[in-house]
């Protein structure tokens, strides 16, 4: 049997700022029979997103391929002019973006982006072309299928946005679709429902796919075949079933066991020395504030919490619930409107200008994107002598002997310190933020989504090592995130919210049971590693109405 | 659906009206500060102290300037510009022929400008990198660097006076037939189109590289749509806000900035009555002269926002 996809020996040049070409992709070869699903899964810079490009005979500005072959359906996309290939995409090759809220013109109605590529190749007339993006609308199980083309993208939710991507891929009847990383930007609750309509869609036209992700457990849903790629090459293929549960490849491993849960050990009784931080009642929101105090948009509404020395407080929700808002809130980067902050047994003030210079150095927030909260002008080096000499005071000397002291903690290499962020990895770009946080010997971190820039295994090193300094220094940390196995793995309570309120506070070793609808909504909605989980998930349909925008 | 951009419009023409009012107090307060007593000048050295005061009180010059400004305010409002105090002629009869003969190079200039500028913009965008890029842009830099007078005295020196082409000066009102129109319109339109274009095509180019750039067109290039198609219905919709801002700032330049260009072809435009007016301390003709200005840049700055208003589907 000849396959769909033969890609044989496929090489990609890149060229870097200063003029040198570098190979990013090195001699990868596979094949995807017709009908078949097959993941391409690794770490960001694994090259897995160059390689679906490919198939459609694009490479990113920049980008070059070089060498090897790539045929889809006996044509050697490699080979033909830009022509030609134009004539493949959309037809035969179709693409469905990671973002599809930038991938969708913000000025075009969504039916005229859907039926472009009809249009463009003049596979149809655009009412039939109509008629046929209604029906996957329908079958993409997307809400008001007549009338949702007739607005603008910014008008539909992402997970909407999500689908009509998938609809404007699928129209032209291509063999092979691109996934590329397709639920990554979507919540838990909005993931299950697209990767259902995708499944359904792609299993009753027969169409083979290419989904390309980092998250081991969406792609056992979907995939028949799995690719695991690192720096550009191919480290292990195998069946779903093969790569799950006899993965041969070290690096294979190391990334199922990034997902094993590692639950935190019962914490120590003396750990638990009365309470750090209270929270009572917060309320905290943007825009002017109305008569009765309170801001037009309430972000947190009536938050109380409180965190215990030495112990972890986890945060969770879906984006918009509320949960950066409050971490502001606390940290008086946003002063609170309403609610009381105790903090070591000292009421604090509501902004950030109204406490003293010691209560700030005691409570420090570590940001999301290392990227953009450490300053690219400055050397590592003078990111962490800043609040050295801010707090502290040190002399030059007393500052640049903490300074490898501070980079031993969080396992960076002393030379490091000369260097500038863009020279980083973003796993050590993290470190440094979480360093500087560090440098000024607080008791309280607040850590903002810290690990959900990074890469899975990358992340789970950065949780161990917060979970060590935790041991050496007695820190607590309030712990935001979406990921329930991030929290899992290093909280000792867990508050859930929904809507701006918190909904649930709960111990991790109940997670199983959680009493809260949306909790359980929640925390029956992270996918598994489990290849029937999300066939055999059943969720109460009333739940889902009335807790999921989707 | 109508409420934001209603509302959102009325907003920008409110903020038009305000700003102008501010304009015409700056702009009346401005000329009051012109050194010397116009009665003085008009009436030479040697008049009488009681004629002096006579004219004084006869163009209320006596009463205090906000009172003034007031007059002169509600006479704008009710299409009185004044009169001229240098010749005694209504200041609107002394505008108009010079107001439709800046419009005409105005509107000429644009007619050639516009559609070069865009033309170069775009297309410098599509082929970004290329030589073709790098030429116009070596080329746009190197027009906006020269000043308008270096461009206007060299198209002189070499149609005019070594070609002999064309004439070295413009005399609009002696226009009969289209190559005579030609003639006397090519060197300032030249030199307007140099000026003006520049700007437009710089950032006609940004504003479409920055679109190019976007996932949307990377995804408009995987479904398989033209390079054209690519940048017509996708990337130019969206630098729309961008493009006819920088249009309409090039051309607001050509309602009241041509000074030079108009003194050095001697073009009987209003640019050149306001420096002669200037000389003769004519304060009703300066005073209109620059709210002319300031209405025709204000109505071009506005039209541009509330395009790029309305070409905003967020908005709509």
């Amino acid at each position: 049997m000849i396959n769909l996809v033969e890609i044989c020996d496929l090489k990609v040049e890149a060229t870097t700022d200063s003029g040198r070409r570098v190979e990013i992709i090195k001699g990868v070869s596979l094949s995807i029979a017709e009908g078949e699903i097959v993941a391409l899964i690794g770490e960001s810079g694994s090259g897995k997103t160059t390689i679906a490009l490919t198939l459609m005979g694009h490479a990113r500005p920049g980008c070059r391929i070089s060498g090897g072959s790539v045929s889809v359906a006996g044509k050697d996309l490699v080979a033909l002019t830009e022509k030609q290939r134009a004539k493949v995409r959309g037809t035969e090759v179709a693409y469905v973006p990671q973002s599809a809220a930038a991938a969708f013109n913000p000025a075009t109605t969504i039916m005229d982006q859907v039926i472009e590529v009809t249009r463009i190749h003049g596979l149809m007339s655009p009412d039939e072309a109509r008629t046929r993006a209604v029906e996957l609308f329908r079958a993409l199980s997307l809400p008001e299928p007549e009338t949702i083309g007739s607005r603008y993208p910014h008008q539909v939710s992402g997970g909407q946005l999500q689908r009509l991507a998938a609809a404007m891929a699928l129209i032209g009847d291509p063999k092979l679709v691109i996934f590329d990383e397709p639920t990554t930007a979507l919540d838990v609750t909005t993931q299950i429902e697209v990767l259902r309509a995708f499944k359904a869609v792609m299993k009753k036209g027969g169409i083979a796919g290419v989904y390309v992700s980092h998250d081991l457990a969406v792609v056992a849903q979907i995939a028949d075949r799995i690719v695991v790629l690192k720096g550009g090459e191919t480290q292990e293929t195998g069946t779903t079933e093969e790569i799950l549960n006899a993965a041969k490849h070290p690096y294979t491993r190391e990334l199922l066991a990034a997902f094993e849960p590692k639950p935190r050990g019962t914490v120590s009784p003396e750990a638990a020395r009365g309470s750090l931080l209270k929270i009572e009642d917060l309320v905290a929101g943007y825009g002017r504030r109305q008569a009765d105090g309170l801001p037009l948009v309430r972000a947190v509404e009536h938050v109380s919490l409180k965190v215990e020395k030495g112990r972890n407080l986890g945060i969770i929700g879906e984006s918009g619930c509320g949960k950066s808002t409050l971490a502001r809130a606390i940290a008086g980067i946003l002063p609170a409107a309403v609610g009381k902050i105790v903090f070591d047994g000292k009421e604090l003030g509501r902004s950030a200008r109204d406490r003293s210079r010691d209560q700030l150095r005691e409570m420090q927030i570590v940001f999301q994107y290392a990227d953009t909260a450490l300053n690219p002008a400055k050397s590592i080096e003078d990111i962490l002598d800043r609040p050295l000499v801010f707090y502290h005071g040190m002399d030059r000397k007393a500052r640049s002997v903490r300074i490898d002291e501070l980079l031993d903690m969080v396992r960076l290499p002393r030379n490091l310190r000369h260097r500038r962020p863009a020279e980083l990895s973003g796993g050590q770009k993290q470190r440094v933020n979480f360093a500087r946080a560090l440098a000024a010997e607080p008791k309280l971190i607040l850590c903002d989504e810290i690990t959900s820039a990074l890469d899975t295994v990358v992340a789970a090193a950065v949780i161990d090592l917060l979970k060590e300094l935790q041991r050496e220094l007695g820190l607590s940390y309030i712990f935001i995130s979406h990921d329930l196995s991030v929290v899992e793995a290093i909280c000792d309570e867990i508050v859930v919210m929904y809507g701006g309120r918190k909904v649930e506070e709960i111990m991790p070793a109940k997670l199983k049971a959680p009493q809260h609808p949306y909790s359980q909504l929640l925390f029956s909605s992270v996918p598994k590693l489990d290849p029937a989980w999300l066939d055999g998930l059943a969720q109460d349909p009333e739940l889902v109405r009335a807790y999921c925008r989707r | 659906m109508n409420n934001p951009v209603l509302s959102l419009v009325l907003s920008r023409l409110l903020i038009a009206v305000v700003t102008l009012l501010i304009v015409s107090f700056a702009v009346f307060f401005a000329t009051t500060l012109l050194p010397g007593d116009t009665a003085t000048i008009l009436l030479g050295q040697a008049a009488t102290p009681e004629a002096v005061a006579g004219l004084r009180a006869a163009m209320h010059l006596d009463e205090p300037a906000l009172l003034r400004f007031l007059r002169w305010i509600v006479g704008l409002l009710h299409g009185d510009l004044g009169t001229s105090y240098a010749n005694e002629m209504p200041v609107a009869d002394l505008i108009a022929g010079r107001f439709i003969n800046t419009l005409k190079l105005a509107g000429v200039t644009a007619l050639f400008s516009v559609p070069i500028a865009l033309t170069l913009g775009i297309t410098a965008a599509m082929l970004r990198g290329s030589l073709y890029d790098r030429i116009v842009t070596v080329l746009t830099i190197g027009v906006i660097s020269v000043p308008e007078f270096m461009v206007a005295t060299s198209a002189v020196l070499i149609f005019a006076v070594y070609l002999k082409w064309l004439p070295a000066l413009s005399f609009a009102n002696e226009i009969h037939t289209v190559s005579e129109m030609l003639r006397v319109y090519a060197m300032p339109v030249i030199t307007l189109t140099f000026v003006v274009s520049a700007q437009m095509i710089r950032m006609t180019r940004a504003a479409v590289i920055e679109t190019l750039n976007t996932p949307y067109v990377e995804m408009a290039l995987l479904k398989g749509a033209s390079r054209s198609r690519i940048v017509f219905r996708h990337a130019l919709p969206n630098a729309l806000g961008p493009i006819v801002n920088a249009v309409a700032l090039s051309l607001s330049y050509l309602l009241g900035g041509v000074i030079i260009v108009e003194t050095i072809f001697n073009y009987p435009g209003i640019a050149k009555l306001m420096v002669d007016a200037v000389a003769t301390r004519d304060l009703p003709l300066i005073q209109s002269c620059a709210m002319i200005f300031c209405v025709g840049y204000l109505f071009l700055i506005t039209a541009a926002d509330i395009i790029a208003i309305l070409s905003n589907p967020r908005l709509r």
